[in-house]
């Protein structure tokens, strides 16, 4: 009996322990052990952090990291701001058929493929794309107007890919916000932006919090939207490991690379985390 | 004549082709506890919803202190509601969730601070103020609850049955609590529940409602003891009821042969009753009298024996069942407590009687 249980114990736990030792465990540490290599020869190499100086030392590595660290956050914020209304609406307002068929369409985008999705985005905003041409049909512009390539549409396009999951958190928590706890901010006089501050944020906060925590690592670990909406000179940082990679055969540099974009989305989630007074367990369990 | 606190006319409101409330009228005093006492579905929260904001009434007025609220906003009206599950904010500890309306209202901070203190030290709860909503019983988040609406001294209290989610024993107890906060704010509570004892036990004035419409408004006693419609008889209390047709009628009094084939006499309290109606007679069970022999029930005039088919123990609240002789349906006795009885077991003739004062009888409406 005893021994069964254990068996079954055993069972249940070893996929989990192949997913993160093979997936997650080993990789990551062969991936820093290699980032502390440094080619000294032909087939020849020594323990080192040359890679790590050479990021330091090259200004369009540090800018491309810094800017994608920004763009990131901004992102995730213009998500929260753009989710925020659309979950509370989900959430608290709609009822029956229509709140099913609103959170169907939320999901809908993610029946394509995120290639296909973002080249939606691009027959819209390309230069002989359908705005362009709604433009210049209205007379608004003389010539075809290219709305590619540039931090804007990057931006567009980050915000649209991480919005499900953005909203999928916020009207979970929203839900479990009791109705006659609005309406009691109500009847003891709060207006509606005193309740959303101090009831329904405060309320919301770990819903918040985790789908900020998703919706930045996608955006900071996305390499597709900002290669595809941003062109060549989009200076995403993950575009950078994949030249490191794939382009130059420099794996020693692209570990290091990597190893930083880690490093950066630990401590902007574990700054995020002290700065709101949220734990981990609060916010993901 | 003193302006009422709370008063609605002819209040009405309809959801598309059904109406939930319909041409309800009440008035209630300064200082008073009123209640609306309702079957769950009978229209007695949309009313509670309409004094409070939530909703806007079809037709009707709702005046407080004789001004009309139709316009105002739920956070404008000088009325608050203590929510059927309380409602307190879970992210607030309980000295912020008390002085939530006053910082909406603007007051000071050490105002505030003062305020606060007073009513946490007028519920008994004075030190609590730093803790957490959850770590409150239940008994204990009730008067916060109420406290949170005292402290922005309103005209009226609403009270959307909050003692529904205690048990028996705090219910019992928060009874006499809610009674006593009540003259010690010395402010208007109207107070719905479905529960009779809850407004029996705490109101001045209690209203009946059913199917969106008031019954009968009266003091507790009014309504056990003169229902003025057979739903009123037989909800508020226990009830035999005999339907039957009346048989003959001097003045008040009537004779009524029931269908069950009983002769029984009953009063019709000033209601028009006259011969030949179908009508019903309600008689409480403990208004009849319970005798061993046929001579202690002589000065009855109605009198029956009958057979015991069961004993319906509850402590004080004891009945039994008793199968009449003469035939029909079963009749529910109260068992005094005296101790005379205390051996009655089942298939025991006991003999039973009753003054026809206690048959209240109405007309059915025919048609």
């Amino acid at each position: 009996m005893q021994a069964a249980h254990r068996l079954g114990f055993v069972l249940l736990l070893t996929p989990l322990l192949l997913w993160l030792s093979l997936l997650i465990l080993i990789p990551h540490v062969d991936m820093f052990l290699v980032s502390l290599r440094e080619r000294v020869g032909v087939g020849e190499y020594a323990t080192s952090l040359a890679n790590y100086r050479s990021f330091i030392d090259e200004p369009l590595y540090l800018w491309t990291f810094a800017r994608t660290a920004v763009m990131s956050v901004m992102a995730t914020a213009l998500t929260l701001l753009i989710g925020f209304p659309v979950a509370y609406y989900i959430a608290k307002m709609a009822r029956g058929r229509v709140r099913s068929a609103l959170f169907l369409l939320c999901l809908v985008p993610f029946w394509v493929s995120e290639l296909v999705r973002t080249f939606g985005w691009m027959i819209l905003l390309r230069e002989t794309g359908l705005f362009s041409s709604l433009l210049q049909w209205a007379g608004l512009v003389d010539g075809p107007v290219e709305m590619l390539y540039n931090d804007v549409a990057i931006m567009v396009g980050l915000v649209y890919t991480s919005m499900l999951f953005m909203v999928v958190p916020l009207v979970t928590t929203l839900d479990s916000l009791d109705d006659s706890v609005i309406e009691a901010g109500y009847d003891l006089g709060g207006s509606g932006p005193s309740i959303l501050r101090e009831i329904v944020i405060p309320h919301a906060m770990p819903g918040i919090v985790s789908g900020s925590i998703v919706v930045f690592m996608l955006s900071l670990g996305n390499y597709l939207t900002p290669i595809m909406l941003g062109g060549k000179d989009s200076l995403w940082f993950t575009e950078l490991i994949y030249s490191q990679f794939i382009v130059r055969f420099n794996w020693e540099l692209g570990a290091a690379f990597g190893f930083m974009l880690l490093i950066l989305s630990s401590v902007i989630v574990w700054g995020t985390l002290r700065l709101t007074g949220q734990t981990l367990e609060k916010t993901m369990g | 004549m003193t302006i009422p606190d709370l008063e609605c006319t002819d209040l009405t409101k309809r959801f598309g082709d059904t109406s939930a409330v319909e041409n309800v009228s009440f008035e209630v005093p300064p200082g008073s506890f009123f209640s609306i006492l309702g079957p769950s579905g009978c229209g007695k929260t949309t009313i509670m919803r309409m004094i409070a904001g939530f909703l806007a009434p079809t037709s009707g007025d709702i005046r407080i202190k004789g001004r009309s609220v139709l316009d105002a906003p739920p956070n404008k009206r000088p009325v608050n509601m203590v929510f059927q599950h309380l409602a307190l904010f879970p992210m607030m500890n309980i000295a912020d969730n008390i002085g939530y309306g006053l910082r909406r209202q603007g007051v000071s901070k050490p105002e505030i601070t003062r305020k606060v203190g007073e009513v946490l030290e007028r519920i008994g709860l004075p030190d609590i103020g730093e803790r957490k909503v959850d770590e409150l019983s239940g008994g204990q988040k009730q008067r916060v609850a109420i406290a949170r609406c005292m402290v922005l001294e309103p005209d009226v209290l609403l009270l959307d049955e909050p003692l529904g989610a205690l048990d028996l024993k705090l219910r019992e107890h928060m009874k006499i609590e809610l009674k006593a906060l009540q003259s010690a704010f010395d402010t208007t509570f109207v107070y719905i529940t479905h529960d009779q004892s809850e407004a029996l036990v705490m109101s001045d004035n209690i209203a009946v409602m059913n199917a969106g419409r008031f019954e009968q408004i009266g003091s507790a006693r009014d309504l056990y003891y003169r229902p003025e419609t057979p739903f009123v008889a037989s909800f508020v209390g226990d009830s035999n009821r005999w339907r039957g047709r009346v048989v003959s009628v001097s003045g008040d009094n009537l004779r009524l042969r029931s269908e069950s084939g009983l002769d029984l006499c009953g009063n019709s309290h000033g209601r028009p009753v006259s011969d030949g109606d179908e009508a019903e007679i309600f008689v409480r069970p403990e208004a009849i009298r319970l005798g061993r022999g046929e001579a202690d029930i002589a000065h009855f005039d109605n009198r029956l024996s009958g057979r015991v088919t069961s004993l319906l123990f509850n402590g004080a609240a004891s009945r039994i069942l008793l199968r009449p002789d003469s035939g029909g349906e079963e009749i529910e006795v109260a068992l005094p407590q005296s101790g005379e009885f205390a051996h009655l077991s089942r298939g025991d003739t006991v003999h039973v009687g009753w003054s026809s004062d206690q048959g209240n009888c109405f007309a059915t409406e025919t048609g």
